[in-house]
């Protein structure tokens, strides 16, 4: 693959990428002004008084007493300059909110995506080469059954074992609050606080990725140049890693590259149960409570990773399967 | 002070902090032996996330709780609803009923360190809360003038007497915010509004949104050794079951207002170590009911609507749907507000006489037993909000009403409610102490507008129009008394309304917290006074 040739696929790409954010844009911001109620509507209902002038004096705060297509222009406008505008609700500039929460979103599902993938793949491997047998369905069977159970349910399950009974994990939180803890200590704190939510998120996402392997690696056992390796005399450890297992790997890295373009969206209900601080609950109150700036960020935010990360992958298919070109 | 005698109702009023309940509480605590101890950090629950702590400019449910720990009002409410001190220490008012005259504490100090004065109270009212705070907007335009005799005197006039005028003074109505940060600048938009600068016990050291709110002791509070407690840490948790567990594993030591839904309370009324208050709701007095939309066909018929009453199993609703947390229903005024006529009551549990009711208006049940549909529009406050609905369909479906349920999020629940874009649907709102404050608002013709929490309802009858005013602009508490009662009559009658459940929201604490609840603003008192046991 030429160095020019994939600086023109990139370019264009690049300009792919930006009609369908702008489009995705202009389409979210016209869809949640769809929504009944606004603003100000809320924090009317939320205080349980209101009257006439009080209603008017929030929505001309909001921005929200100019006409819809003037609202749009300007946000269009702001957009361009990477501003992703102000949060009247909480008076904080949305990109801060978004920062505030960013650490701790990736935090939280890039450990649950590497703790998905790599057990997933693995359980995916070991079931294809023990196919049929005792294991295979063991591991069948506990991957269907988290794919099947919902996921706070995992969640407060595990709470309850770890936190309720056994009270070796908090039940929420990220860090404990006010212990004023550093450096290594710290870390120690949050990695304490990680284990549950990031298990739960994961353990949905490993039953997915442990079916997708086997499935894959048992179709591509069956293949004529496997059973050529296999005569040619090819250690059979050798024979997974290197001819079953690469050629498996493509629907795994498609998935992976999905999920990992919705990482920074976080995981509402993970996020909810464990009272997690990340972008899926900011989004979620942020929709409840009308907060438009606020929601269009995160999916501003969400849209240009998604777009990223199908760049990513497309890239990452050459790399592992070289009769794939990039275009 | 004997409890018959309501010092709001006497001519002059001397407060002196001797008779402070909220030293009281503090007396008794000495008296069972256990001397408030300082140290410890409280460790609870604020749902949900308020959006910002300036009090006035935002008066949420949450904001009210962790901002009343910053700022103060010039006074407080005891259980009882009298006035209590707080940054006033005592104040009188004229025979007439037009002057009120407040002397301030001494000594006190905002967060930023610059001195309290009377200034601030002036401006706190006659600018600030005009401006941002509609419910304090209605009380402070009765101001005919606002004067400061010197820094640490308050004198106001006013137009007319407004004899619940004291109530409005808690810090849940009118914090006092300093002028020093907000004269001349745009309230809502003020950079300050991040770092709320008070006089309260507590300041605030750190926000992470999503995450915990945690104040600070004031070091500077105007109190000499107190407040007890290092801290107060607000942990912020989404999930009703995962704030269960948390309060059931220590890890936070309080849950107060809505954290704890009401199917979970007997849970913890098991749970040694904990204790579930049901009081500090006075003020608030929440009082659920179906709202009718009175100008649809069948709805605006009194007779369906006391139908609808006769229906529903009050009892029920408090016992199997809340759990004994608050009470039945018995008349639109709070058996804990002020002029609540206990001799009213609204009509009962009978279903007989609501088919009788019905058959009289002409309407048969037809094959499947149904005489007439409704739709209701679920509240979308929580799961129990839900269970009501279901209860409400069940019941009415017994007596022939069909219920159609409909479900909102908040957003769209208020703006239905203020367009009056439903048929029925249920609701409740704060009384506030006084039927003029928090009652009369619901009822009277002239506040008949598209803004939620007024009379959305569209119920009008000039009587009542006639009794409120009247109420409203009596000088006296016993004349006042007289003409809420005929009031309470008249609704009972019309029953423009279905009144459901006097709510009350549980505090639910560790026992070696102590002075949780002293006043009838409960987890909205500074909690300056607030200890752990050892």
């Amino acid at each position: 693959m030429g160095a020019a040739k994939l600086l023109r696929f990139l370019a264009a790409r690049s300009v792919k990428a930006a009609i369908v954010v702008l489009a995705i844009v202009v389409f979210q911001f016209v869809l949640i002004r769809l929504a009944p109620g606004d603003p100000a509507s809320v924090i009317a209902g939320q205080s349980g008084a209101a009257d006439p002038l009080f209603m008017e004096q929030l929505r001309a705060q909001f921005g929200l007493d100019r006409p819809m297509h003037e609202q749009l222009l300007i946000y269009l406008r702001d957009m361009l300059t990477l501003d992703l505008g102000f949060s009247h609700r909480q008076q904080q500039p949305v990109a801060t909110l978004i920062g505030e929460r960013l650490p701790a979103t990736l935090l939280l599902t890039l450990t649950a995506f590497l703790f998905a993938v790599t057990a997933g793949v693995s359980l995916g491997v070991m079931a294809a080469r023990r196919v049929g047998r005792a294991a295979d369905s063991l591991i069948t069977v506990i991957a269907l059954t988290f794919y099947a159970t919902p996921i706070f349910w995992v969640g407060l399950l595990l709470v309850l074992v770890f936190s309720v009974w056994l009270e070796w994990l908090p039940s929420f939180g990220m860090f404990t609050v006010g212990a004023d803890l550093t450096g290594l200590a710290y870390a120690a704190d949050v990695a304490k606080h990680l284990i549950l939510p990031s298990l739960t998120l994961g353990l949905f996402f490993l039953a997915i990725y442990a079916r997708l392997a086997r499935a894959s690696m048992l179709e591509v056992a069956d293949q004529d140049f496997v059973r050529t390796a296999r005569a040619k005399g090819v250690p059979e450890g050798r024979i997974v890693r290197a001819h079953v297992l690469r050629n498996a790997l493509l629907p795994v890295i498609t998935f992976a590259g999905i999920q990992a373009g919705q990482l920074v969206g976080g995981s509402i209900l993970v996020e909810t149960v464990f009272a997690w601080p990340g972008i899926g609950r900011l989004a979620f109150d942020a929709l409840l409570a009308r907060d438009y700036a606020t929601l269009l960020g995160v999916f501003f935010c969400t849209a240009v990773m998604v777009v990223v990360f199908n760049l990513i992958t497309d890239l990452l298919y050459a790399l592992v399967d070289p009769r794939v070109e990039v275009a | 002070m004997t409890d018959a005698m309501r010092p709001i109702a006497r001519r002059t009023l001397l407060a002196g902090a001797a008779a402070s309940p909220v030293l009281m509480t503090l007396a008794e605590a000495r008296a069972q032996g256990v001397a408030p101890r300082r140290g410890g950090v409280l460790s609870t629950i604020i749902t949900p996330e308020p959006p910002i702590l300036i009090l006035g400019v935002n008066n949420q449910g949450p904001t009210l709780i962790v901002g009343s720990k910053i700022y103060q009002g010039l006074l407080t409410v005891t259980p009882q609803l009298d006035p209590a001190p707080m940054l006033a220490k005592s104040w009188t008012r004229s025979d007439d009923g037009l002057v009120y005259t407040f002397t301030l504490e001494q000594g006190v100090k905002w967060h930023d360190g610059r001195d309290f004065t009377s200034e601030d109270v002036v401006f706190s009212l006659m600018k600030f809360h005009m401006e941002v705070n509609p419910r304090a907007r209605a009380i402070l335009q009765r101001i005919d003038k606002a004067e400061t005799p010197d820094a640490h005197t308050v004198r106001f006039t006013l137009k007319a007497p407004f004899e619940p005028f004291l109530l409005i003074f808690d810090v849940t109505g009118c914090a006092i915010v300093p002028k020093h940060v907000y004269d001349g600048t745009d309230y809502r938009n003020n950079p300050a509004n991040a770092t709320p600068i008070g006089t309260g016990p507590f300041r605030m050291a750190e926000w992470q949104r999503g995450n915990f709110i945690r104040l600070v002791r004031n070091e500077q509070y105007w109190k000499q050794g107190q407040p007890y407690l290092d801290g107060i840490t607000y942990r912020i948790v989404p999930d009703s079951q995962s704030r269960g567990l948390a309060l059931q594993t220590g890890q936070v030591q309080m849950t107060s207002s809505n954290d704890i839904e009401p199917f979970d309370v007997p849970r913890f009324q098991q749970q040694a170590n904990l204790q579930v208050a049901q009081n500090g709701w006075e003020l608030f007095a929440p009082l659920s009911w179906i709202e009718i939309n009175n100008r649809l066909d069948n709805l605006k018929d009194a007779r369906f609507r006391r139908a609808m009453a006769h229906a529903i199993d009050r009892n029920f609703i408090a016992q199997r749907l809340w759990f004994g947390v608050g009470k039945p229903a018995t008349s639109p005024i709070a058996s804990s507000t002020r002029f609540h006529d206990p001799s009213v009551q609204m009509p009962g549990f009978n279903p007989r006489e609501a088919t009788a009711l019905l058959d009289a208006m002409g309407l048969r049940p037809n094959a499947q037993g149904i005489r007439a549909s409704i739709k209701m529009m679920q509240i979308p406050y929580g799961e129990v909000w839900n269970r009501l609905s279901e209860y409400l369909r069940q019941a009415l479906r017994q007596v022939g009403i069909e219920v159609t349920l409909e479900s909102t999020d908040v957003a769209g629940w208020v703006r239905r409610l203020a367009a009056w874009e439903f048929e029925t649907t249920i609701n409740f709102v704060y009384q506030w102490g006084d039927p003029t404050l928090g009652v009369e608002r619901t009822y009277v013709t002239s506040n008949i507008q598209k803004v939620a929490f007024t009379n959305t309802a569209g119920y009008s009858n000039p009587e009542v129009d006639r009794l409120f005013e009247a109420a409203r602009n009596a000088v006296s508490a016993d004349d006042r008394r007289r003409l809420f009662s005929d009031v309470q009559k008249r609704l009972v009658e019309d029953v423009p309304l279905v009144w459901l459940m006097e709510l009350v929201f549980p505090t639910i604490h560790d026992r070696r917290l102590r002075n949780v609840i002293t006043s009838g603003t409960g987890v909205h008192a500074p909690y300056d006074d607030v200890f752990f046991a050892s």
